[in-house]
């Protein structure tokens, strides 16, 4: 698929854009474009390079995906940011996004929209501990999940099962946001407290994970303490800018 | 405890020397080195006027002048890296933008490319 005849495309293609956020995935992001074009034939594919050192680039091309490349390495939030922003400026009006290394199945691309689809979120959350649906998660990481769950419980003012998963669709009006303020490393969380600032709402929906198809996670055992202290201050950054709870 | 106060006298002539010279050779831009040559100054003038550091000891209740030349020197630096570190923040979210800005016009420039030769 060519960019002119993804941009061409007809409206109904238009609505979804299916962002992959890419660093060093060469081993992967082939299989993830492949397997998601087949899950949502016509849906446009946007792989955001972060600036690889390796193919990951050619092989997503190769694959039929657009390409976002960005000129030097920005993190996960920055190059997710990155594809929010082009999607808002094309007028797309839901964005799911799919890690690059093939842990989120994207057969669950449709479970996701649908639930953007009913309109009562901003934002949906696929989650991995909703049902007994393969999770595998390493006990650090595990750990990580449950302390995270306790501390955004009280600020969310509901629980969240999966508050660290990347598996995240969102509406345009989520959209506009992210495009204007999004977290820099490590989004996830902090993103659920963005959102809250807005008075936004998301729910959460049942995905299969996978283990990664090749590579490694950006969080390593070293960063999990540098990890957990980075993301509370940006919660609590955010807590303090708080502008009220939906009723 | 004379020869302390020399030991940051020194150091404060090097600092200013080594700043001066980096803004002749460019390295470091005018406006980032004027933090750096005041602090150097402050702590110099400090170091040579023992009258100051003794009013500023009183004035802190330290009984060691030297203790309290050492706790402004530590000050002056910690506001200078601090306003560093905002110059740097500003400065990450400026390349961010301007990262992805660059992206996004090429990605569309790629775009109009592909749509001419259709």
């Amino acid at each position: 698929m060519t960019l002119a005849v993804n941009q061409a495309g007809n409206q109904s293609a238009k609505r979804l854009l299916v962002l992959i956020p890419a660093f060093n995935e060469e081993g992967a992001v082939a299989g993830v474009v492949a397997e998601v074009r087949s899950a949502v034939p016509g849906a446009p594919v946007l792989v955001v390079d972060d600036c690889s050192g390796d193919a990951t680039r050619s092989q997503a091309r190769g694959a039929g995906a657009m390409v976002l490349a960005l000129p030097h390495h920005l993190g996960l939030g920055g190059c997710v940011q990155a594809g929010y922003r082009l999607a808002y400026e094309l007028g797309y009006d839901y964005v799911i996004r799919v890690d690059g290394d093939g842990q989120h199945d994207p057969r669950d691309i449709s479970t996701v929209l649908a639930a953007l689809e009913k309109g009562d979120c901003e934002m949906v959350i696929g989650s991995r501990f909703m049902d007994d649906n393969g999770a595998h998660t390493s006990f650090v990481r595990a750990a990580g999940i449950m302390f995270f769950r306790a501390v955004l419980r009280p600020i969310l003012g509901r629980p969240v099962r999966d508050p660290t998963s990347g598996y995240v669709g969102v509406n345009r009006t989520a959209l506009e946001l992210f495009s204007a303020t999004f977290p820099l490393e490590y989004p996830e969380i902090e993103a659920l407290v963005v959102l809250q600032r807005k008075r936004f709402r998301f729910v959460e929906v049942p995905c299969r994970f996978r283990p990664r198809r090749s590579g490694r996670s950006t969080i390593t055992a070293v960063k999990s303490l540098y990890y957990i202290i980075h993301v509370l201050l940006g919660v609590f950054v955010n807590v303090l800018k708080f502008e009220g709870r939906r009723k | 405890m004379d020869r302390l106060f020399d030991v940051v006298a020194i150091f404060s002539l090097v600092l200013i020397v080594w700043v001066l010279s980096s803004v002749r050779r460019a390295h470091i831009r005018v406006e980032y080195s004027v933090s750096w040559l005041l602090a150097g100054a402050v702590l110099l003038i400090l170091a040579r006027w023992r009258t100051l550091d003794d009013w500023m000891a009183a004035a802190l209740g330290i009984s060691d002048s030297f203790i309290a030349l050492a706790m402004i020197a530590g000050a002056a630096f910690l506001v200078v890296l601090y306003r560093l570190s905002l110059r740097i923040s500003g400065l990450k979210d400026s390349s961010i933008t301007l990262a992805q800005q660059v992206a996004i016009l090429e990605f569309r420039l790629d775009a109009l490319s592909e749509k001419k030769k259709l």
